[in-house]
């Protein structure tokens, strides 16, 4: 056989059974923990590292793949919130619906707000996103239709409902659900990935002038991004809602939201699927950690271990964790 | 037949006239070498063509379609592919997947697309690149695989910007056949180039500037005897 023809016979993508085996028994063994008697903390803590995997992979998907780096992200999370509660307590639509309805708005806002923004390039982008955050913030504090800054109480049912999404006695469903939504979100990214939409999103932030040479329309499909990112961050803030029962902006549109889905991304890797994953398995147990133990008067002590992590990871693993086991790196095993 | 016409393409940066009143055809299949000394707007030239930038007037047709002032991505799609002087790879991606991208505009299968890749970068001769990441390879590898992944679009049309510039003496053959060899796979080629041994070997006709403005256009014996170009090179001919 010649060499084109060994190259052709090569599998088109590397498929390593130990790592697709130790995928699957972690997938068991998340769906088998709640049967262990988990105490309600560590469900806490599992469901917030679920729902911050998958705000970080909603970032990934425009910062890494497309390369547009938004201050914030979290005004979808807030969006979601927002459109979920209110039509349960306004107009008593299932919860299930209003995820659907909240990421339907979030994608409608971010073509609105991508067409005009994702002209700008940089540092301008990401202050322009950081500005309309701020400004939707702004906007619901001071919207009576929905709660000004006192936010929405969600009525509460009277018994646990999976149609209202409302566990009183248990968290383990919330636990089934964001497990649910973490899993379908990082089946979405590794599609997505893998996809003729991935490869040219790669290409639109490696080099925006040469994807346009490849008949690339470089302006649609940063807004493609965005509009994929901003809907898949959506339902964490509907589910959150439903999670805490009562919303206002300062906790939902909060800033500190689009810097922590940012922090988590860079710390595990950006532009890699499992970035997110690995930055929110460190990044939150060390928050809720510092919450429990430091409480009120230590507050700020995880905020500055997060700064200490992120200067070490910009100084020695500026590609982020991930960059242990990073492609890079198998690619010269693989080449010697 | 005629595969490109450009009728008194102009542009100014200012009061910079980078482009003025320039006029040219190419014959499809064929090459055509643009010289011209350091800032005679060359690269200028392939950017309104392509799109890059935005000409002030003038007319650009590429087989009957009017692409003036259109889009890259709209004008690539018609066939018109590029490389740029200043290299252009997708970085922290692999030869294969830079080529792949490029593929995926005549096939959304992945699978298919790859072996279209494969064949391609078989045809540049770095099959046993193909698993390197485009910041690996050497700037000749890099170089072809920018070749590689122009070509990826099928173009009917393509532009080059100094393929030798940059690279060692021992490259530059294999460069150059490569070229040839584009040439005889059906592409008609612009490029732009500043060694003249190359340019003269590879063109079929040659366009000369000079401080924005067209001075020369003919065969390469032609171009060689011309007293503007001559001069221009020199140092003594003023196109003002």
């Amino acid at each position: 056989m010649d060499k084109l023809s060994i190259a052709k016979s090569e599998s088109v993508w590397n498929t390593n059974n130990k790592v697709l085996g130790l995928i699957s028994s972690a997938l068991v063994l998340l769906f088998c923990l709640p049967l262990f008697d988990l105490n309600s903390f560590y469900l806490h803590l599992f469901i917030m590292i679920f729902m911050h995997s998958v705000m970080a992979q909603s970032w990934n998907i425009i910062a890494g793949f497309s390369g547009q780096i938004s201050l914030g992200h979290g005004l979808f999370f807030g969006i979601g919130a927002y459109a979920t509660s209110f039509l349960f307590t306004e107009y008593g639509l299932s919860p299930w619906i209003g995820i659907i309805i909240g990421m339907a708005i979030s994608g409608v806002i971010a073509v609105l707000i991508g067409i005009p923004m994702l002209r700008l390039h940089g540092h301008y982008f990401a202050i322009a996103t950081l500005l309309i955050a701020i400004g939707f913030s702004l906007v619901f504090r001071r919207w009576d239709l929905v709660g000004a800054a006192s936010g929405l109480w969600i009525p509460m049912t009277a018994i646990d409902s999976w149609l209202a999404i409302q566990f009183h006695t248990s968290k383990v469903p919330y636990y089934y659900i964001f497990l649910i939504f973490f899993i379908l979100t990082f089946l979405v990214a590794w599609l997505l990935s893998r996809s003729k939409l991935g490869y040219r999103l790669r290409a639109v932030r490696d080099d925006s002038q040469a994807a346009s040479s490849l008949c690339i329309n470089v302006s649609n499909y940063k807004i493609l991004a965005y509009v994929i990112s901003a809907m898949m961050m959506a339902p964490m803030g509907s589910l959150f809602a439903q999670y805490i029962l009562i919303i206002d902006p300062a906790t939902v549109f909060n800033i500190e939201i689009s810097i922590i889905v940012l922090l988590i991304t860079v710390l595990g890797g950006i532009g890699n699927i499992w970035g997110p994953l690995i930055g929110a398995s460190i990044l939150i147990p060390i928050s809720e950690y510092t919450r429990i133990y430091l409480g009120g008067t230590g507050g700020a002590v995880d905020l500055i271990l997060y700064g200490l992590i992120l200067m070490l990871i910009c100084v020695f693993r500026p590609n982020g964790l991930i960059s242990f086991f990073h492609r890079d790196v198998l690619q010269r095993k693989k080449n010697k | 037949m005629k595969i490109l016409r450009v009728e008194n393409l102009s542009k100014s940066f200012g009061g910079i006239k980078a482009n003025d009143n320039i006029s040219f055809e190419v014959e499809q299949g064929t090459i055509l070498g643009v010289i011209g000394p350091n800032g005679a707007g060359k690269s200028t030239l392939f950017d309104l063509i392509t799109g890059y930038t935005t000409p002030d007037s003038g007319k650009v047709n590429f087989l009957d379609n009017n692409i003036f002032g259109l889009r890259p991505d709209l004008i690539s799609s018609l066939g018109v592919g590029r490389t740029f002087q200043k290299l252009k790879p997708f970085a922290d991606q692999t030869l294969l997947e830079n080529v792949m991208i490029g593929c995926f505009v005549k096939e959304s299968n992945i699978k298919r697309a790859r072996d279209k890749a494969l064949e391609i970068i078989d045809f540049v001769d770095l099959i046993e690149k193909r698993h390197h990441l485009a910041r690996e390879l050497s700037t000749g590898q890099r170089k072809r695989l920018e070749m590689a992944r122009a070509m990826a679009i099928q173009p009917k049309l393509l532009l080059m910007d100094e393929v030798t510039g940059g690279v060692d003496q021992k490259t530059v053959p294999g460069l150059v056949a490569l070229i040839k060899k584009m040439q005889k796979a059906g592409v008609t080629i612009i490029t732009i180039e500043h060694n003249m041994n190359i340019i003269m070997q590879l063109s079929d006709n040659i366009l000369a500037l000079d401080q924005g403005r067209s001075i020369a256009y003919g065969s390469p014996k032609q171009i060689q005897n011309n007293k503007k170009v001559v001069d221009s090179y020199l140092g003594t001919y003023n196109a003002t």
